[in-house]
């Protein structure tokens, strides 16, 4: 376990482009919108429809009416916005991360190479689980920041060419306390996540080919059949819903936040528009999940899960393509 | 000397068929040994099983360990390159060398970087970016770095040209190996490693049909070119095979009477592919 950071760095060297790059250019894209967007309304002298979370228009609004309070708290939105954009990305980045860890270097065969050498299964497997829940967050946390930062200069200049000064509302922002509160709740996502981890590195060790279909498939056929039996009147889980959210949390817990409210707003479909986010980050509320067994029933199964990737991970050289 | 691998009753069932059929052999340290089949004969399972990378039934230690519990130890003692070209293709030589050097405890950063500096291979170059044989040359650097007890080698050179070929073992000989190692390699290419080896053994049907150092291989096996009027006194004499070149018959014989030999003609010591060829007869048929 001792080479830990060496194994983590492996990963980061893999999949720099997934790690690193993916978050860049989408909230680099988003920045891009924003100056065009401003420019465009400079040219055509109408109101700025940019809305990045938090309409500049709005911003200057409060500003203008010296209510730094206000556009401070919208600002805290904007960097939400930067986290949350960057996290769209960061699924899609982990969900596959996960599906090729313990696939590919099978599929093509450098598994022995890596085998050649003295790391023990347990550390292969536990440097993969911990760069998806813990070093991918990260580096989008690292990246929207900086997006972010930039973002706040940008509409600082805006700002003062139209005779506003943004300092002001700038500073009523929280910049780092948003960011530190996000770092905070890193482990509350990571445990929440242990389900989704264990299920696709499970898969990823386990399939001699396609873990994607494997994966997906098999939750699915098991909602299906399951529905089928108690329409024929069999013995089944009576709950539907319930049963979808459970295997929805084998596939999407990874999705950065969706342990909000215990998964009811994420697997229950009914995240309401306009609902407090900021509420939701807060500390207490969120480390309140740690008293749920929704969180500890989870994480087990996820560990069990994980423990079956180390064993197939022992015995499973081999892919058939 | 003890062996350091040591396998008693060593067997591995595949679904229908049976990869190693209750083998038992015994390898010393301070040989090189050419371990020698034909396709499917099991000297990929056999070498998978000492690795610690298949489960197995009967005996197996290796310098002591068992491969299937202790692999992780194992392999700081135990370098393998399996297949040619197996280094994953995203990865920078340079991080290459830092990895190995971070997880090996008996890897030396300074020896491979003197292997690599006469190569081609520098530090940033991508291994997708290097030929076939600059990946074997890259492997090689890395493993020879390493201060193993047993170097296993299952087929290092397919698909090399010549010259990566014979440089490859040339290194290996003059730069690697001494006493307190020992090399196991598989090859198809026998008549390149000949030369190198000092133990021979022969894998048919997953049973080890031949075990002998070189020097027994020498002493129990002899090949006669016999001239026309002599080849029924050669026949008679239970030959284990018979070709013709260019007119004279060629005899192989397992311990027979060396002088009676010499009485019907040249006497060789027989190559290995030759040796190799007679023990395998009939293999596919």
């Amino acid at each position: 376990m001792n080479h830990l950071p060496l194994l983590l760095k492996r990963e980061y060297w893999e999949h720099r482009g997934g790690f690193l790059w993916t978050p860049v250019w989408i909230t680099a894209s988003i920045l891009i919108l924003t100056v065009l967007g401003m420019l465009a309304a400079e040219v055509f002298r109408s109101h700025v429809q940019v809305h990045a979370g938090f309409s500049l228009d709005e911003l200057r609004a409060n500003i203008g009416a010296n209510d730094m309070a206000e556009a401070g708290r919208g600002l805290d939105v904007v960097q939400l916005m930067f986290g949350g954009v960057a996290s769209i990305g960061l699924f899609f980045v982990t969900f596959f991360y996960l599906l090729g860890a313990l696939y590919d270097d099978r599929r093509d065969r450098s598994v022995l190479f890596w085998k050649s050498l003295p790391v023990s299964d347990v550390a292969t497997v536990v440097s993969k689980a911990l760069t998806a829940v813990l070093v991918i967050p990260a580096f989008a946390l690292v990246v929207s920041t900086a997006a972010y930062v930039v973002f706040l200069v940008i509409a600082t200049v805006w700002a003062g060419v139209h005779g506003l000064n943004a300092l002001p509302a700038v500073l009523a922002a929280h910049p780092l306390g948003i960011a530190l509160r996000i770092v905070a709740l890193l482990p509350v996502g990571a445990l929440w996540a242990l389900p989704a981890v264990g299920w696709l590195l499970f898969w990823s060790a386990f399939a001699r080919s396609k873990p994607f279909l494997w994966a997906v498939l098999v939750p699915l056929i098991a909602l299906v059949a399951n529905a089928w039996l108690g329409l024929m009147g069999g013995p089944h889980l009576t709950s539907t819903a319930q049963l979808a959210a459970m295997l929805g949390r084998l596939l999407f817990s990874i999705v950065p936040g969706s342990w909000i409210a215990g998964g009811k707003h994420f697997f229950g479909g009914n995240w309401a528009h306009g609902d407090d986010v900021l509420g939701h980050l807060d500390l207490g509320r969120s480390y309140a999940l740690f008293a749920t067994p929704d969180l500890w029933v989870g994480a087990v199964a996820g560990l069990a899960l994980l423990a079956a990737a180390v064993w197939y991970r022992g015995r499973r050289i081999e892919s058939s393509v | 000397m003890s062996a350091i691998i040591r396998a008693r009753g060593l067997s591995k069932r595949y679904a229908a068929t049976k990869a190693l059929d209750a083998v038992d052999f015994d390898i010393e340290a301070g040989r090189i040994v050419g371990l020698i089949g034909p396709n499917g004969a099991g000297k990929t399972t056999a070498l998978k099983a000492i690795l610690g990378l298949t489960d197995f039934e009967g005996e197996l230690s290796v310098l002591g360990f068992d491969p299937r519990r202790e692999r992780t130890r194992l392999m700081e003692q135990v370098c393998f390159i399996a297949d040619v070209a197996v280094l994953p293709r995203w990865l920078r030589v340079g991080e290459a060398v830092e990895f190995v050097a971070g997880v090996h405890p008996r890897f030396s950063r300074e020896k491979c970087n003197a292997f690599l500096a006469h190569t081609k291979i520098t530090p940033a170059m991508r291994v997708r970016e290097l030929s076939k044989g600059m990946i074997v040359q890259l492997h090689l650097a890395l493993v020879m770095a390493i201060d193993a007890r047993l170097l296993v080698l299952d087929e290092p050179t397919l698909g090399l040209d010549i010259l990566y070929r014979k440089s490859f073992y040339e290194s290996l000989l003059s730069d690697y190996f001494d006493e307190q190692k020992t090399i196991i390699v598989t090859t198809h290419q026998v008549e390149e490693i000949e030369y190198i080896l000092t133990d021979l053994m022969f894998i048919r049907d997953g049973r080890i049909a031949l075990a002998a150092s070189m020097d027994e291989v020498g002493e129990r096996y002899a090949e006669v070119m016999v001239n026309p009027d002599n080849v029924a006194a050669a026949r008679a004499l239970a030959p284990i095979n018979e070709r013709t070149v260019f007119g004279k018959s060629i005899f192989l014989f397992d311990g027979a009477d060396r002088a009676r030999l010499a009485q019907l003609g040249e006497l060789h010591k027989p190559s290995v592919s030759d040796l190799f060829v007679a023990t395998m007869k009939g293999t596919y048929a």
